[in-house]
């Protein structure tokens, strides 16, 4: 793994939905290996950076390079960009009709057509290591918000992306569910997974993050190292909001 | 004219092999029309919420013909018609007639169900890698077809009352039968009470088996 391959580079990224521009002129790069945190009030446009990043929002100017290629949605297959390109929902998103296990193998039997046998068996090693076992024939509507973001994180992983995205995996959880979703990421990224996670855990982003991206109103205000950008902001914005959060 | 029980009750056990051919028929004008129905709702449905003008529209405008006119109409449209361009039976005509019309009504059954189902449901295996069809068929439709069981068992109970209009284009349904024994012995009352006595046992079995399907498919609850 050589340290310094670039996974994403976005540059001059922008989205609008209508009348509203959601994303202004966006540049940043994400390095293998790296867990990259974004931060910001809602509406400033994070979880919508990260959903151009796997296509559910397509953008509306500038370029998107993954793995070194450039994806044009109107000429490239979404489905292969994608299949790199994990992600973990605030909601969970689970399909409820199917179990746990089926969950996790629908799309590496259906995408990717691994035979069932040993999809299977890749499920339970990825269910064992998010703690979940026990649980591979139950319906999603028996686990708790935690578990059920366990098995999301399982499904993505089942992929076998090279790159995972975030939006607000524990928004959505009783507090006291937060902590085993966290330990999975955390594991999960020492590992050694390219991680982008929009998240209001600070102490998740303080411990974990290679990098703090601060956005307001579609722009990326502030760029650093955790420790740097929490205590040390260099812009004003990003001391307001911090001094709001904290 | 009033009811005399006994001459009801002898009326339903005489007729009894003739009723039983004639539900028979009444089944299966209901059962293949309700088959037929199932896939062109499902084709009308997935061309309304297609996102392709052209083909909402046709989907559209099938659903306004069917709901503005009677199905009386539509069946002898379908009987003359059919029977004028290729050699088809009156069952056939009475079958293609219930399919088109129940077609239209399964067809918003269908799409409201599948509107229902949440986007993040789509999103998620989009975020998968799972092509459109991948998603509307292994994702999609399996919960909306499970969420538009109760509404589509309505539907099917409709179909199977509505399949006594083919005893007009001359089937001997379990309607036909008990007009045709009216004539005879000139007691209507008695014989649409055994055809009302008849359809109430064949909706409360479909009920059963409607219900049935819902519990077996509520397990992921």
């Amino acid at each position: 793994m050589s340290e310094d391959r670039e996974m994403i580079r976005v540059e001059k990224l922008n989205k609008s939905f209508g009348n509203l521009h959601v994303l202004k002129d966006i540049d940043f790069t994400v390095k293998e290996s790296e867990v990259v945190v974004l931060i910001g009030a809602s509406g400033s446009g994070k979880s919508t950076l990260l959903r151009c990043l796997n296509f559910l929002e397509l953008k509306n100017g500038g370029s998107i390079i993954i793995e070194g290629k450039e994806s044009d949605p109107k000429k490239d297959n979404l489905n292969e960009v994608r299949q790199k390109v994990g992600m973990v929902f605030q909601h969970f998103n689970l399909f409820p009709h199917k179990t746990v296990l089926e969950n996790v193998i629908e799309a590496p039997t259906q995408v990717k057509k691994i035979k069932k046998a040993q999809a299977i068996k890749e499920a339970k090693e990825l269910l064992a290591k998010v703690g979940l076992g026990d649980k591979a024939d139950d319906y999603p509507s028996r686990l708790s918000g935690g578990q059920k973001q366990r098995v999301a994180i399982a499904r993505a992983l089942a992929m076998k992306p090279d790159i995972m995205l975030f939006d607000e995996p524990t928004s959505a959880l009783d507090p006291e569910l937060v902590g085993e979703v966290l330990a999975t990421m955390k594991e999960l990224a020492k590992e050694g997974m390219t991680m982008i996670v929009v998240t209001h855990e600070m102490g998740f982003a303080r411990e974990v993050a290679d990098k703090v991206v601060y956005m307001h109103d579609g722009r990326i205000v502030e760029t650093g190292e955790p420790n740097q950008l929490f205590d040390n902001p260099q812009e004003q914005r990003t001391q307001e909001f911090l001094s709001s959060i904290l | 004219m009033y009811l005399n029980i006994i001459k009801f009750g002898e009326a339903l056990l005489e007729s009894r092999n003739l009723f039983a051919e004639a539900a028979w028929l009444t089944l299966k004008l209901t059962a293949v029309s309700i088959f037929i129905a199932i896939f062109i709702g499902l084709f009308f449905a997935l061309m309304k919420i297609s996102k392709i003008k052209v083909l909402e529209w046709i989907a559209n405008f099938y659903i306004f013909i069917v709901r503005g006119t009677p199905l009386i109409v539509q069946i002898f449209v379908f009987y003359y018609g059919l029977t004028e361009i290729a050699m088809i039976s009156g069952f056939w005509s009475a079958t293609l007639g219930l399919a088109f019309h129940n077609g239209a009504y399964i067809a918003e059954i269908f799409r409201g169900s599948i509107q229902s189902i949440g986007k993040g449901q789509t999103e998620a295996g989009r975020s998968l890698g799972m092509n459109r069809y991948q998603t509307m068929k292994r994702i999609i439709l399996p919960q909306a077809f499970r969420r538009a069981l109760p509404p589509l068992g309505n539907q099917f109970i409709i179909g199977l009352k509505d399949s006594s209009l083919a005893a007009f284009i001359g089937l001997t349904e379990i309607f036909g039968a008990a007009t045709t024994m009216g004539a005879n012995t000139f007691d209507y009352m008695t014989w649409l009470l055994v055809s009302a006595v008849y359809y109430l046992i064949l909706v409360f079995l479909l009920t059963l088996v409607v219900s049935f399907i819902e519990k077996k498919m509520a397990a992921s609850d």
